[in-house]
Order: structure tokens, then C-alpha cells, then sequence
């Protein structure tokens, strides 16, 4: 077994520097890198490039990392739960490029799957498509859209081994597998780190060949953006 | 009388046949789920990775790891299945999702879309939703006739940068449902008690109008 035990989040985000791409799993606040994000404001660095789902809200997730400035550009599909980010776009301070979601999710697995464009009719005659070559297919217009890495990637699982390997809970898992594969280093925080061998092998949804680091992490928040009941 | 947004939901649950899978979208789509008839069994995809969604949970079932694409928390039904997004998306694009169902700000004649972005003012992102546009093989806009100004959402063509093109098939207003055809809006039935003049009068794009429009059954 390859051992990929970090002690924790600030160990798992080192080497990180300014200026750096990074991915981070999540849609929401649902299955996002709690930990990861806690130690990446502590450690300051800035400049970053971050490609996520969503940006969080004003004091949560990736907002966090919005009010200490540490954000120069987001790569996002829906940013709309988030006051800080609409005033630091609109005043310019932010850089950010809005990418259809599905968009989103195939140029980050081409990233990881070693694909380098693909087509898509996704955005065909939008403001997204200006400049992007068009293909015909099947009597159907195309863009070509570019593959996604970071140098990066952090991602959240819900149980995950010593060896890296991964498994989901329910829609936390999102973003995460495919950004796992799409990180030159991916750092994987787990609610229950285990033995290799305790996972079942038909189980596990991120192979841990896609996982250069992991750790157990702690004090999970998990917030709930609309919280939605019915009566019993 | 128009309809209400749970009418339109109504109205739209009778576009549902046995074994469809289908998005909802938030708002008004939304409410869909609400009015599936018993003999009908169909299946709720959303984008973020779940088909076999089921009833808002109670107080005790709320699961954090468990929400809809509007980040609702959900509850999913026997037989549910979890996936990431780049799977998610392959089912949409890939046109294995039977039915989309979307708001809309502004719908053209032509069967453009805009739902995504007011310049200067709103710029939340597409999320998911051009690509369900860009895809669906059958996609009905729920929306109302007017904004709240009272100008027509119906036009010529779309004033708002564009979700997609030539992608509607079919819209539900409180006031009508209306498919795209070559040529224009095919007015196809009314709301109940609401008149073709004033259908006409709340619609700027050209409204195509033949024989007798039968009364919506809400």
C-alpha cells in the first residue's frame, strides 16, 4: 500500500503558494472541504485561482476566503447566495469567468482524464461561446470548450483509506470525484479515515490513484443553505 | 381568472407520461412534483446528483448531504441513485432526462431562451441551466405572461443575453399554454375565464391564433 496519511488540513495544504489554480469539491455548502478551506486562511496564501461550483456564502465555505481577500479569480457556474463575491465582481476586485455547470463538470473531468478540449452543444449562440470555435455534428452546432487542472485539488469524502481511496455520501459527492482526478496534487479530507481493506472494493467511488494526500477531519459544520421540512 | 403559480404547476403535471425521467428547475417548476397524478410514475433528476427524489424530509430526516440542485434538503424515494456532476450532466446533455421543465425571464418567438443574466444588475450565473436547454429534447418554460411592470415576457426576440437558442418547446403562463412553432406563438389553450384579446394583448411577440382555443382543465 501506498501510504498517503497527512496529519491534518494544514499539513494537507502545504506547499501551496500564491498565486496557484485550486479546485475545491462542493455544490453549495454541500460536500464542500471544510477543513481545508479553515487552513488555507490560515496560511494566507493569496492570489489564488479557485474553480468551485458555487463560492459559498458571506461567512461560510468559500466566502471565508473572499473576505480575507485571498481570492484574485473564481471559475463557477452559480455564485448567486453570496452579497461579498456580487460586490467584489461588480467593483472589479474579483476576476470571475461563469461557466454552464455541465460545462463546468466535463472540462474538469477531461482535465483529469487527459482529454484537452471537447465539443459541447452546451452555450451555442451565447455570451459564453464568443470566441469559441463552432463544429457541426449531426447537423447540430458545437463549441469547443478547454479541459480544467489545478494544482490543487481539494476535495471531501465520507469515509476514505489510508491508500486514498474514496467514497461518497448522498449529493455530497457533487463536484468531488472528478475534481479528485483533476488535481496535480489532490488532498482528500474524510470524515472516517480507515485500514486499507475495511472498504469493500466495489464500493469505493474515487479510486486512490487520484489522491496524493488524506486526512480525518474535524468539527464538520455542515450547514444547511435552505433548510426545507414537511409536517410527519 | 389566471392562474397562480401552483396552477401553472398544475397545468404542466399533465405533460407528464409514465416513465419519464424530469428536471424541474427552481421556482414555479418546482412545484410540479406536487401534482404528479397516482397512475403516473415518473422519476425527478436534479442536477447536482440525484435521481429518485422524493418529499422535503421531516425535521428528524434532514440530512446536510442530501439537498436538490436549489439546495433544498430533499429526501429520495426506494430506488434512488447518487452520481457526480460530470455524470449528472451526461444524463442531459446525453438526452436521457425526458423532460425539462424552467423559468424563464424573457422567451422569444423563435424559441430562444434568457433566464440567466440582467447586465448590470443580476449576474448570479447559469448553473445548469444552459446546459439543460442546450440538450433537452423537450423543454416547457413555466413562467408568468408579464413581469412585474407588466410588460410581456412573450417577444419578437429576447432583449437579455440568451440560455439558449431555439431550444422551447412549449411554454405555461398564468394566462396561457403556448407552443413555439415555425412563425410564432401557437396559442393552444386559455386559462379558464381568461379571453384571447387579453392573451393577445399581454403577448408582444406574434401570436398565432386558429380556430377555437379550448379552456385550460386545472
Amino acid at each position: 500500500m501506498i501510504n498517503k496519511v497527512v496529519k491534518d488540513a494544514e499539513e494537507g495544504v502545504k506547499g501551496i503558494k500564491d498565486g496557484m489554480t485550486l479546485m475545491l469539491g462542493g455544490f453549495g455548502l454541500c460536500g464542500i472541504p471544510e477543513n481545508a478551506i479553515t487552513a488555507l486562511k490560515k496560511e494566507g496564501v493569496k492570489d489564488l485561482t479557485c474553480i468551485s461550483n458555487n463560492a459559498g456564502v458571506d461567512d461560510f465555505g468559500l466566502g471565508l476566503l473572499l473576505q480575507s481577500k485571498q481570492i484574485k479569480k473564481m471559475v463557477s457556474s452559480y455564485v448567486g447566495e453570496n452579497d461579498l463575491f456580487e460586490k467584489q465582481m461588480l467593483s472589479g476586485e474579483l476576476e470571475v469567468d461563469l461557466v454552464p455547470q455541465g460545462s463546468l463538470a466535463e472540462r474538469t473531468r477531461a482535465g483529469g482524464a487527459g482529454i484537452p478540449a471537447f465539443f459541447t452543444p452546451t452555450g451555442y449562440g451565447t455570451e459564453i461561446a464568443e470566441g469559441k470555435e463552432v463544429r457541426w455534428f449531426d447537423g447540430k452546432p458545437h463549441i469547443l470548450e478547454s479541459a480544467l487542472t489545478a494544482d490543487f485539488a481539494f476535495v471531501k469524502a465520507w469515509k476514505g483509506d489510508k491508500a486514498g481511496n474514496l467514497i461518497f455520501k448522498a449529493t455530497a459527492r457533487n463536484f468531488n470525484p472528478i475534481m479528485a482526478m483533476a488535481g496535480k496534487i489532490t488532498v482528500a479530507e474524510v470524515e472516517e479515515l480507515v485500514e486499507p481493506g475495511e472498504l469493500d472494493p466495489n464500493e469505493i467511488h474515487t479510486p486512490g490513484i487520484f489522491v496524493q494526500r488524506i486526512f480525518e477531519g474535524t468539527n464538520y459544520e455542515k450547514r444547511i443553505e435552505q433548510r426545507t421540512v414537511r409536517e410527519k | 381568472m389566471s392562474l397562480d403559480k401552483h396552477g401553472i404547476a398544475k397545468r404542466i403535471s399533465q405533460e407528464l407520461e409514465n416513465g419519464m425521467y424530469v428536471n424541474l428547475g427552481i421556482g414555479i417548476p418546482t412545484l410540479v412534483a406536487n401534482y404528479v397524478p397516482d397512475e403516473i410514475n415518473v422519476e425527478f433528476q436534479s442536477e447536482n446528483g440525484v435521481l429518485g427524489m422524493g418529499r422535503f424530509p421531516t425535521e428528524e430526516e434532514v440530512d446536510a448531504d442530501l439537498i436538490n440542485a436549489g439546495k433544498q434538503t430533499i429526501t429520495t424515494k426506494p430506488g434512488a441513485v447518487f452520481f457526480d456532476s460530470a455524470t449528472s450532466f451526461a444524463m442531459i446533455r446525453g438526452q436521457h432526462v425526458n423532460l425539462t421543465v424552467l423559468g424563464a425571464m424573457e422567451v422569444a418567438e423563435n424559441g430562444d431562451i434568457s433566464n440567466w443574466k440582467i447586465p448590470g444588475k443580476m449576474v448570479k450565473g447559469m448553473g445548469g441551466a444552459m446546459d439543460l436547454v442546450a440538450s433537452a429534447k423537450n423543454i416547457i418554460v413555466a413562467m408568468m405572461h408579464t413581469n412585474k411592470r407588466g410588460d410581456s415576457k412573450l417577444l419578437k426576440a429576447c432583449t437579455l443575453p440568451i440560455t439558449g437558442v431555439g431550444c422551447v418547446n412549449r411554454i405555461v403562463t398564468n394566462l396561457a399554454v403556448i407552443d413555439i412553432v415555425e412563425g410564432g406563438f401557437k396559442l393552444v389553450e386559455r386559462a379558464p375565464g381568461v379571453s384571447v384579446e387579453e392573451i393577445q394583448e399581454a403577448t408582444e411577440g406574434k401570436l398565432i391564433v386558429e380556430g377555437d382555443i379550448p379552456e385550460m382543465k386545472v
